[in-house]
């Protein structure tokens, strides 16, 4: 059990995509302009990873290892294709507000780094969990991203949360303060790349702080920025 | 090492062949649905711009192209949707481009009644700024709305310009580009309409409705 607890860990904190892998840096940046849109790209791509992590552990026996790059892109594009086709036929609602997300999550180098890290070494049900966990890890930085540029730059939360779950959602809606102008910077790209500076940042300052009060007995820790094995 | 290889050769073709038949049985078999929302969505929008008591026939089944690269920022033709009641058109919906916005492309639809009063306009495509110059999008803000009513001739032409440019419209602050363009694309639009009038109404149906 404790090694499902590792992966966990792995993937909310020690090793987040978003914050220590810096993977999906593209569509993580591109869309966190509100806390709907992150949540909406976070969600999308963590069905995609679990799907795809579970597929390529399921192949992994039978595909040699010279070319199991191309085979892990062709099932995940297939994968992105059918789940597009599925939502665009029977959720059209969900495809309108997701569907400029869901061709992003294809170019998410996330989901080909999880299958080649992990799913093609480890059994079906840790590389789904470990698709779930990384995908929850990575939904959490977009979410908490997107809800900081919202704040910043309309003054609101959830804005258009009706658009990804629903009328009811409506609602949910949070007007902290009103603005005149918006404020263009946490908006526009530039802003993006520094509230991600920031939370990388601050993630590093608890680690360090996490350190300095629990020293390790084991230096096991590795401290590379891309982790391809997991231990 | 030429056997590995051929063996590699023809792994790589069999998944590629595999995901290859996944995608297209999958698409074979949501095709229709997804024709279908699309048609539902179309129908959808054109009852948003087309009051009903206008017509009383299908409107988004009632299909014409028009080509028109000076009036609808295009060189390729656009689809336009006519309303009629008791056989005699009442109304017209034109898909235009607004080629100058701020980020590519903003598609258009522009109701329009036989007398070239503007009923109503929606988005149906655009990249403009998130929060800037995406209150062109009703869900974001009801500004489309402002050009309900309007008409175009010689004595309201200068209406039809942002109130920057000395006009009716307003801009959004912080984006006027997207606005200038908008108003632009849809008074080329009328201005088409109000040229081409009983040509148009006229047409009988000649497009696949999607």
């Amino acid at each position: 059990m404790s090694e499902y607890k590792n992966i966990a860990w792995q993937g909310l904190w020690k090793n987040n995509p978003g914050l220590v892998q810096l993977l999906g840096l593209c569509p993580l940046l591109a869309v966190t302009t509100t806390l709907t849109n992150a949540l909406g790209l976070g969600l999308a791509t963590l069905l995609v990873l679990m799907g795809s992590n579970i597929l390529v552990s399921l192949v992994r026996d039978y595909v040699p290892k010279e070319i199991r790059i191309p085979v892990f892109v062709m099932i995940i594009a297939a994968l992105v294709t059918t789940v597009q086709l599925l939502i665009n036929a029977y959720a059209y609602g969900l495809y309108l507000s997701l569907g400029i997300f869901l061709p992003l999550i294809v170019t998410n180098c996330v989901i080909i780094g999880r299958a080649e890290a992990f799913a093609s070494r480890n059994n079906v049900f840790k590389a789904a969990f470990d698709g779930l966990m990384m995908g929850l890890g990575f939904t959490l930085v977009l979410a908490l991203l997107g809800a900081i540029r919202e704040i910043l730059s309309q003054g609101t939360l959830f804005s258009g949360a009706d658009q990804l779950l629903g009328p009811w959602a409506k609602g949910l809606t949070i007007q902290l303060w009103q603005v005149d102008t918006n404020f263009l910077l946490a908006m526009l790209p530039p802003g993006a790349f520094i509230g991600m500076g920031l939370l990388i940042a601050l993630k590093n300052v608890i680690d360090t702080q996490w350190t300095i009060r629990h020293p390790i007995t084991s230096p096991d820790a590795p401290t590379r920025a891309r982790i391809t094995k997991v231990s | 090492m030429k056997k590995a290889m051929l063996k590699n050769g023809l792994i790589l073709a069999l998944f590629a062949l595999i995901c290859t038949a996944l995608v297209a049985v999958v698409n074979h078999l949501t095709a229709d649905q997804i024709k279908q929302q699309e048609t539902q969505e179309l129908g959808r929008i054109l009852q948003q711009i087309i009051p009903t008591n206008l017509h009383d026939n299908v409107i988004a089944q009632h299909c014409i192209r028009i080509t028109a690269p000076a009036a609808l920022g295009t060189i390729n033709s656009m689809p336009a949707y006519i309303a009629s009641k008791n056989g005699i058109a009442t109304a017209i919906a034109m898909e235009t481009i607004a080629p100058d916005g701020y980020n590519g492309n903003i598609r258009i639809i522009v109701g329009i009644d036989a007398q070239g009063r503007v009923l109503g306009v929606r988005t149906l495509a655009q990249q403009e700024t998130p929060g800037l110059g995406d209150k062109i999008e009703i869900r974001k803000s009801d500004w489309v709305n402002s050009f309900q009513g309007m008409i175009l001739n010689a004595a309201t032409a200068s209406h039809w310009k942002v109130k920057k440019d000395g006009g009716d419209i307003d801009q959004f602050t912080g984006a006027t580009i997207t606005p200038r363009a908008y108003v632009k694309a849809v008074k080329n639009t009328l201005n088409y309409f109000n040229q081409h009038k009983t040509d148009l109404l006229n047409q009988p149906a000649h497009c696949e409705a999607i």
